[in-house]
């Protein structure tokens, strides 16, 4: 049990400080998606919009879904959402904070990706480069463009190379007014969203502090439960397989010594662990049928009672008793197969 | 009683130290953050003056809330104020020590970033340039009103075609940066001294109410520290009694509607223990079908008592 208690304190400690890691990490691997990917505008009039505002709003949407799927909590909270209730009741305040806490955490990539942008400034560069006010930042006197003419020429200003309209709004002017737009908006979004979480933070125990407890305790108790009972079902598991590979290997050797008449092997007093440990396979012939059987025939996954684990697994003693049918099918296997 | 000890004296070291150094990646980090910030002044007449002083003041306002939220501490000290006074009096002192102190500690990565954009100094070029009086500066002295707002505005630009006959911009940028650098310092050297004089003369006043709203503040934290740690514990206690539990009623189950002879006397105990009785496959999987369909009641005490 001190094993238990040592590995669940590792986890329950670890649980949080786990899931604030891979939020940190993907806030990280946001910034680095941002900076290698190569960003190219299109400079074309309808495809900048649609390209600034992609690169803007897509890579959060994949961001936050893929926080939901990194999260081993999601799959914890749909089977406590989607139970039958049973003997224990559904409390949905448990639920809502186990949401809670996964949305916010999910969250933060992407905004963290959407602040990176507009601070650095090419979306909305890209994206809005057609709506400068040429009024007042070029010469709006320009020998007469039509409208398209205008939008196409505004459009490469992201293009610094192709650009050809010098004389309507010069490049620079246009750039840095619309990097500075796009950095206000960038600050601003950074300010709501610390103000947001700053006050979520600060006035939860102004309000509601005693139902806040209770809900973390029994999330807590939710995950724990579920990590100890599928330790216990592999705890289970391994005995289950272990005594019925060892009464395989008895029953094959019952098998052995009622078809071939041999005397039971002798079990000295002094044979010690190896003999015990041989489990009356002594030959190489034996040993290439126990290992075909395997193969060709796995015993039912069904144990027998008197054979169940005590401090040796040999079958000297307990014989097996009204037990049903199941043993006599297998020997009926073994005698068919051979 | 020595784990208890290790246990209390690893939480007491490490409270301070956290928020220490919390603050102090803060503060590296606004730096960081200000490095790589492409600076961009619009170079536009009143735009100038809403982006500088906007990039001066809103990000140390964000580092500010920041601190707060990362600090484990402002979640005790409001938790503390807010809660009903019940048998327990509310000692103000403390409350006031624990928000000092988390407040000094918010205050430094704030501090460091309007210092670092002082001392570099575009920020104030950017945000004055335009309110600068031409007549100081000669190549801005025969122009119109209206232009010279226009050229002003693009000094922070050197690039700009207009500024390349005119060699007065330079003069402009180092008056303005000289006067950002001297407040940047200055302030520094402000900030300094306050520290400096707080910390020396505070002993000279109240010390013992000091202490004891220091030591207070220390128990509250600890407090509730080790009540999280109880309540994890003791979930897992009640995880581990009622999941025993789920299997025991099961076997019992099996007992009564398979009438097979499981050695009951041997059963309970001995090797029996991981197997819980449960020997075939349709138990198992209707045990496991039992826990999601029919999870167990939150309710251990039959099982305590047994």
């Amino acid at each position: 049990m001190d094993k238990f208690r040592m590995i669940f304190q590792f986890f329950q400690s670890n649980q949080e400080s786990f899931m604030n890691g891979i939020c940190g990490i993907m806030a990280l691997a946001s910034t680095q998606l941002y900076s290698a990917f190569d960003f190219n505008c299109p400079c074309l009039p309808h495809y900048n919009l649609a390209y600034g505002l992609g690169i803007l709003l897509v890579p959060p949407f994949i961001l936050f879904l893929l926080g939901f799927v990194l999260n081993n909590n999601i799959s914890m909270l749909a089977e406590e959402w989607r139970r039958p209730q049973g003997q224990r009741g559904k409390d949905p305040a448990v639920l809502r904070y186990m949401f809670c806490s996964m949305a916010q955490r999910a969250m933060i990539a992407p905004a963290v990706w959407l602040s990176v942008t507009l601070l650095d400034g090419k979306c909305i560069t890209c994206a809005f480069c057609t709506w400068v006010p040429v009024g007042t930042l070029g010469n709006a006197s320009h020998p007469h463009l039509s409208q398209g003419e205008i939008q196409r020429l505004l459009a490469r200003i992201p293009c610094k190379e192709i650009y050809s309209g010098q004389q309507l709004i010069a490049n620079e002017v246009a750039v840095r007014y619309l990097r500075c737009i796009s950095q206000a908006l960038g600050w601003c979004f950074v300010l709501l969203m610390t103000t947001l979480a700053f006050l979520v933070r600060s006035l939860r125990p102004c309000f509601s502090q005693a139902a806040f407890l209770k809900s973390r305790y029994w999330s807590h108790y939710i995950d724990t439960e579920r990590k100890l009972f599928d330790e216990t079902c592999a705890e289970h598991a391994r005995s289950f397989a272990k005594v019925c590979i060892q009464q395989f290997f008895e029953g094959m050797s019952t098998d052995l010594v009622a078809a071939r008449c041999h005397l039971p092997r002798k079990a000295p007093a002094d044979a010690g662990e190896a003999a015990e440990k041989l489990l009356g396979i002594t030959d190489q012939g034996t040993m290439n049928m126990a290992l075909k059987s395997w193969h060709r025939c796995k015993p039912p996954l069904h144990l027998h009672p008197p054979a169940l684990p005590t401090g040796n697994g040999w079958a000297g003693e307990g014989q097996p008793p009204t037990h049903p049918s199941a043993p006599r099918k297998e020997t009926a296997a073994y005698y068919s197969w051979v | 009683m020595d784990r208890f000890r290790m246990i209390f004296q690893y939480f007491q070291s490490n409270s301070e130290s956290v928020m220490n150094g919390i603050c102090g990646l803060l503060a590296l980090a606004s730096v960081k953050m200000y490095t790589s910030f492409e600076f961009s002044c619009p170079c536009l007449p009143h735009y100038n003056m809403a982006y500088g002083l906007g990039i001066m003041f809103i990000p140390p306002i964000i580092l500010l809330l920041c601190g707060l939220i990362l600090n484990r501490q402002s979640l005790v000290m409001l938790e503390e104020w807010r809660r009903p006074p019940g048998r327990r009096k509310k000692d103000l002192a403390v409350i006031r020590y624990m928000c000092s102190s988390i407040m000094q500690r918010a205050m430094v990565a704030p501090v460091v970033w309007i210092i670092v954009t002082l001392l570099d100094g575009k920020c104030l070029i950017c945000a004055f340039s335009g309110s600068m009086d031409p007549k100081k500066f000669v190549g801005f002295a025969n122009v119109s009103t209206v232009q010279v707002q226009q050229l002003l505005a693009k000094v922070p630009c050197k690039d700009e075609e207009l500024l390349r006959n005119n060699t007065s911009h330079k003069a402009v940028s180092r008056y303005l940066r000289c006067w950002s650098q001297a407040l940047g310092w200055s302030i520094l050297l402000i900030l300094i001294i306050a520290a400096f004089l707080a910390r020396w003369l505070r002993p000279c006043f109240n010390q013992t109410t000091l202490l004891q709203a220091r030591h207070w503040s220390n128990y509250i934290d600890i407090e509730q520290k080790i009540f999280e740690e109880t309540c994890c514990e003791h979930s897992r206690l009640f995880a581990h009694k009622c999941i025993l539990h789920f299997f025991e009623s099961m076997q019992q189950e099996i007992k009564l509607h398979s009438f097979s002879l499981h050695g009951e006397g041997e059963g309970a105990e001995g090797g029996e223990d991981l197997l819980q009785g449960i020997t075939d496959q349709e138990q198992v999987n209707k045990l496991l079908k039992t826990w999601y369909c029919e999870k167990p009641p939150l309710d251990v005490s039959q099982a305590h008592q047994r």
